[in-house]
């Protein structure tokens, strides 16, 4: 533990509170949407299963951050996962040709 | 973070639980005082006479009050909310949605006459209500701070579970005749983990009361962001009835109560009435939830101008919904009898106990060496933590105080005790800045104790004859003579811990608090 943090751990700090707050966010919204998609139970049943389950996966998300050993695998960690989440939405909305994406301006 | 798991959660814990402590504090407060947010309305307008019931008939007349009341008074209105009296508030209370931009309308009326009711303006328990999720803000603004504030709390919640090894013992430690930072840090578990189901129910259910405008993601995706419409398919809320965008006339209301209640065994709420001058008006009956957990209101909906039943809610939701409105009862605890609602009220005091002693723990455990002189940073949270911690406390009693001295026909009265209660809090929290921190800790605690003492004084000489019940009043006062006791008491125990000789003894043995010390 260093008594004065040098600028590059404030830094990595400063990293980790945006990756938690900005990455944790957008995962738990791509998953809300994809279940609320997907969710084998009526539409209403879905979508509120899943955004009653976002809370906990934000705050999963942000336990990892900053739990993670470097804020480079933390971004990799929530990168890889925010990927797979959007490309499988993004397959999900095409076969339901429902279109727009569900982060974004609603209409 | 380079230290191993439980060390990067001490220090999540440590700075997510300092970062948005204030707020959590002011939410804790008043989210705890709202479990009696009837009581404290009652207790605010002692003019109100309680009755022993209402009856259908009575119900049906009153809401015929309101309507002709709304038709005058908000004629160009979108939406008539009417709540329609019971035996505990006899009273008829209008609200009403104008176009946007311009702000709702709002009355209290006797529901024998259709007068407005002869009593002191007041925004009584509601203020509370309202400043637990809205802070006083804009809505959107507060409702938004609130919410991302409750989920670094969740954050702290789970990481301070993860710090604690011995979360089982420290369960039934308190130490409290070591070293004052031992002292805090337990009191801090104690209250923390004692009532930890309780935070995190309290803390999830809370983001799940507003969980579409935090997550609106998965409506957006399923229903293109129509939050109605999926209201609606959940069972939550009778289906929306466009206008039709000709005039039409709004059959008798009575009626249509009458029916209500013919048809749902609870209690009726309010009335929504939506698009009143038009053809396709609708009249919705809202009632009380049945007993049990689930925040789940019986509704009965009716085309406005026929007064025909066009939908009837009662019960048979699924289970997500179900688990939905089961959280957002969880919180409200509507369902909550005397003494169950004492024990949540308990829990929330352990709430501000746990947030408030976290946040004392912050300091204590970064006091400088005697003689050292105090950073910019210390000073800054140990005033920030004085101005809340016994500034909010000090505002309530000054809003009671308010309530009972300002002049009754005082114009903008509700708004002024509302200044009274901001003016208050400011003025203590300026006592942050006196240079001796014990001193000005033990002063404004000891300030706080002798407000609420006042307050139960000037009740009793000023209001005591309009009380249609003493004994009622009479017990209020003793909860607040209770409140009073309790500051009194932190503040005689602030001096004897923060003694100089036991703050050497600190300073001296750095190492004897290494579960959530600094990080």
């Amino acid at each position: 533990m260093t008594r004065a943090p040098t600028l590059q751990v404030r830094a990595a700090v400063a990293g980790r509170v945006v990756l938690a707050a900005g990455g944790g966010y957008a995962v738990a919204g791509l998953a809300t949407a994809l279940l609320s998609l997907t969710l084998p139970m009526p539409r209403a049943e879905a979508v509120t299963t899943a955004t009653l389950l976002s809370f906990a996966v934000m705050v999963g998300i942000v336990v990892v951050v900053f739990a993670a050993r470097s804020l480079g695998r933390a971004a990799a960690i929530i990168g890889g996962l925010a990927l797979v989440l959007g490309v499988a939405l993004w397959f999900v909305t095409g076969s339901l040709s429902i279109g727009s994406s569900p982060i974004g301006p609603s209409p | 973070m380079k230290q191993g798991f439980r060390q990067s959660m001490a220090w999540l814990h440590t700075w997510s639980g300092l970062v948005v402590g204030w707020v959590l504090f002011a939410v804790f407060v008043t989210g705890t005082a709202s479990y009696y947010r009837a009581e404290i309305s009652r207790w605010m307008q002692p003019e109100l006479k309680r009755e022993a019931q209402v009856t259908p008939e009575a119900l049906a007349a009153a809401a015929d009050l309101a309507v002709v009341h709304l038709q005058t008074h908000a004629g160009a209105a979108r939406t008539w909310f009417v709540t329609l009296p019971t035996p505990e508030r006899p009273l008829v209370e209008l609200f009403w949605r104008n176009k946007p931009g311009t702000p709702p309308g709002h009355v209290l009326l006797d529901p024998q006459t259709g007068a407005p009711a002869a009593m002191r303006a007041t925004r009584g328990g509601d203020f509370f209500y309202r400043f637990h999720f809205e802070l006083n803000l804009a809505p959107l603004w507060g409702r938004w701070i609130v919410g991302i504030c409750a989920m670094v709390m969740l954050v702290a919640l789970v990481s301070g579970v993860i710090t604690h090894r011995r979360i089982f013992a420290d369960f039934f430690t308190l130490r409290r005749d070591k070293a004052a930072q031992r002292g805090w840090l337990d009191a801090h578990n104690v209250s923390g983990v004692l009532a930890l189901p309780f935070h995190l129910m309290i803390t999830y259910t809370g983001v799940v009361t507003l969980a579409l405008m935090y997550m609106p993601w998965g409506v957006t995706a399923a229903y293109k962001g129509d939050q109605f419409a999926y209201f609606a398919e959940t069972g939550q809320i009778t289906k929306a009835r466009p206008a039709a965008g000709q005039p039409g006339t709004l059959a008798p209301v009575g009626p249509m109560v009458g029916r209500a209640l013919a048809t749902i065994p609870e209690p009726l709420e309010r009335l929504t009435i939506v698009n009143p001058r038009d053809a396709n008006s609708t009249v919705v009956a809202v009632f009380e939830e049945p007993h049990g957990l689930s925040h789940e209101h019986p509704q009965v909906a009716f085309a406005g101008t026929s007064g025909d039943v066009v939908e009837v809610l009662s019960g048979g939701l699924k289970p997500a919904a179900k688990t939905f409105t089961t959280m957002v009862g969880l919180h409200e605890a509507h369902f909550a009898g005397a003494a169950l609602r004492v024990l949540f009220f308990l829990c929330g005091l352990m709430g501000c106990a746990m947030v408030g002693s976290g946040l004392v723990l912050w300091t204590v455990a970064r006091l400088p060496k005697a003689g050292v002189a105090t950073g910019f940073g210390w000073r800054l949270v140990h005033a920030l933590n004085l101005g809340t911690i016994a500034g909010l406390p000090a505002g309530i009693a000054a809003y009671f105080l308010a309530n009972r001295l300002l002049p009754l026909d005082l114009g903008a009265r509700a708004e002024r005790e509302v200044w009274v209660f901001f003016g208050a809090w400011l003025a203590v929290a300026l006592v942050g800045l006196w240079p001796a921190p014990r001193r000005a800790w033990r002063g404004a605690l000891a300030l706080v104790a002798a407000l609420f003492v006042a307050v139960v004084i000037v009740d009793v000489a000023t209001a005591r004859a309009l009380w249609d019940d003493p004994a009622w009043f009479l017990g209020f006062d003793a909860a607040l003579l209770a409140l009073a006791a309790g500051f009194a008491l932190v503040s005689h125990k602030v001096a004897r811990f923060a003694a100089p000789r036991r703050m050497r003894r600190v300073m001296e043995a750095p190492a004897a608090a290494p579960q959530m010390g600094r990080a």
